[in-house]
């Protein structure tokens, strides 16, 4: 049994002794944890005795009040952040002051629980707290400060590399052996597989390749008067053998023309990604518009599908790299995972914006606007 | 009776071909797609020994089988297979105490292994 410590601050006593209440005989366990972990309770009624505490006990977690008689929560969360303390903070917060709640998190606060809270509000949070103190605590371990980022790209980049070679790999030696017996026709399929994940492989390769170009940075991006109608007109016929394979319709809607100081590389990229994600999540069938229109000081991109759509939670994480959506109706699908992550990055070299509306089973939309 | 394995794994074209082997090894397999189906296999039977993949719906999809499946049946060996290993330092030794208390697994073993060296750590495992 391992124990956290949880300082509640507060200026109601009773807050503080119902917190204690809860949390006393309260146990949070986790899968891969070695053990059960419980809570004790420190006390604060004010913002200036919270720190005095922390100094003095080093708490892991601390629930925050804001409203504080002299110094304010969101300060006391200050602090803990200038001095780069290894603490998780809860604000409590009436619902009153729910967009200060929301601003604290964005200034380090890991959670909020609004006030009045059931007994039940509690617990769940601090069980996702402590979950989330101990992954973090773990991922620590594990990796070299700073270098965590690109350790994880390079450890599922590694990952996503193996994974087909080991494929492609291991259905040759079931070939070598003739395991599936002599007649030729018996490894048609495993021959389909290993053709498919070597092209997987090479979109990866193919999409590495433009994100280091883009990671590099500016110097090689070459800006000139482009054509964005001309370019969409061309990746709409790149993506055609794909589009007919599924029955999908595309269709451009844009004017005749529209010329502005871009790298058509990019554009090239960004319309490509957009539209082979339009028709490979798309239902047999389905459509895909492509909107090009614009304004005095931008240009407006949209790729609308009627494909399966995303989930509200899935929209945040999309645009990661090697993200992918992984459910039973895009098992067939394959990707690298880079595709929208590049996207991204060359919409912000642009300064640009790009959203995402989407509703499951019906359809997504993704809209660029480029300040160009 | 033949032994039964347990592999899951989000990656179709492992499944087929760790099957095929555990086939030859002589042993039966029982194949699940995600960290769900073998969540489900696993409160519906229970295997002799199990193959997990680390990195299926979630990055700790294989940590949380080897945990749910060792709470259940504590005596059941379980290998974690991914195809990240020991270049990304990625590598877990589970010889080292401070690992073995939050990997609840027996083996870590890299997906590109020889057919011969797989059927060898499986049959440590199973104590054949």
């Amino acid at each position: 049994m391992a124990t956290l410590k949880v300082l509640v601050v507060d200026d109601e006593p009773g807050i503080r002794s119902g917190v204690e209440r809860i949390l006393r005989n309260f146990k949070v366990d986790y899968p891969f944890m070695d053990e059960m972990y419980n809570f004790i309770i420190l006390e604060a009624g004010t913002g200036e005795e919270a720190i005095q505490i922390i100094e003095k006990d080093m708490p892991d977690i601390c629930l925050l009040d804001n409203k504080l008689p002299g110094m304010q929560g969101i300060e006391v969360l200050e602090y803990i952040r200038t001095q780069k303390y290894d603490i998780l903070v809860v604000m409590i917060t009436s619902y009153a002051s729910m967009e200060l709640a929301v601003k604290a998190t964005y200034d380090g606060a890991y959670d909020f629980i609004p006030k009045p809270f059931t007994p039940q509000e509690l617990k769940s949070s601090i069980e996702n707290i402590t979950k989330q103190l101990f992954l973090k605590r773990m991922a620590r371990k594990m990796t070299h400060e700073g270098k965590q980022v690109r350790f994880q790209f390079l450890s599922v980049l590694s990952h996503e590399l193996k994974a087909p070679l080991n494929a492609v790999e291991g259905y040759l030696e079931i070939i070598n052996k003739r395991q599936l017996g002599h007649e030729l026709e018996a490894y048609d399929e495993i021959i389909n597989r290993s053709l498919k994940r070597l092209h997987g492989m090479r979109t990866l390769i193919l999409d590495l390749l433009d994100l280091t170009k883009i990671e590099t940075g500016k110097p090689n991006q070459k800006i000139v008067d482009t054509n964005l109608v001309k370019i969409a007109e061309s990746a709409i016929e790149t993506m055609m053998p794909i589009a007919i394979q599924k029955d999908v319709q595309i269709v451009l809607n844009a004017p005749d023309k529209l010329n502005r100081q871009l790298d058509p590389d990019e554009i090239e990229i960004i319309l490509n990604n957009l539209i082979s994600n339009a028709i490979k999540y798309n239902k047999q069938e389905g459509k895909v518009e492509v909107i090009i229109t614009e304004k005095t000081k931008s240009i407006t991109i949209a790729v609308k599908d009627t494909g399966i759509g995303i989930d509200e939670n899935e929209k945040t994480e999309l645009f990661k790299d090697f993200f992918r959506i992984k459910n039973p109706k895009t098992k067939n699908i394959t990707g690298s995972g880079l595709g929208l992550s590049i996207v991204k990055k060359i919409v912000e070299l642009y300064k640009g914006e790009i959203i995402v509306n989407s509703i499951p089973d019906k359809g997504s939309e993704f809209i660029i606007t480029l300040p160009v | 009776m033949k032994k039964i394995i347990l592999v899951v794994d989000d990656d179709m074209d492992y499944l087929f071909q760790i099957k095929l082997k555990i086939e030859q090894f002589g042993f039966e397999a029982i194949t699940a797609e995600s960290q769900r189906e073998g969540e489900k296999v696993i409160e519906a039977m229970k295997p002799d020994l199990a193959i997990f993949d680390l990195m299926m719906e979630n990055e700790d999809s294989g940590f949380i089988l080897s945990y749910k499946i060792k709470k259940k049946y504590p005596e059941v060996p379980v290998i974690l297979a991914t195809a990240v290993t020991a270049e990304t330092g990625m590598g877990f030794n589970l010889s080292e105490e401070s690992n073995r208390s939050w990997i609840k697994a027996d083996l870590f073993l890299d997906k590109g292994i020889r057919t011969d060296q797989l059927e060898k750590e499986i049959k440590k495992l199973l104590k054949i």
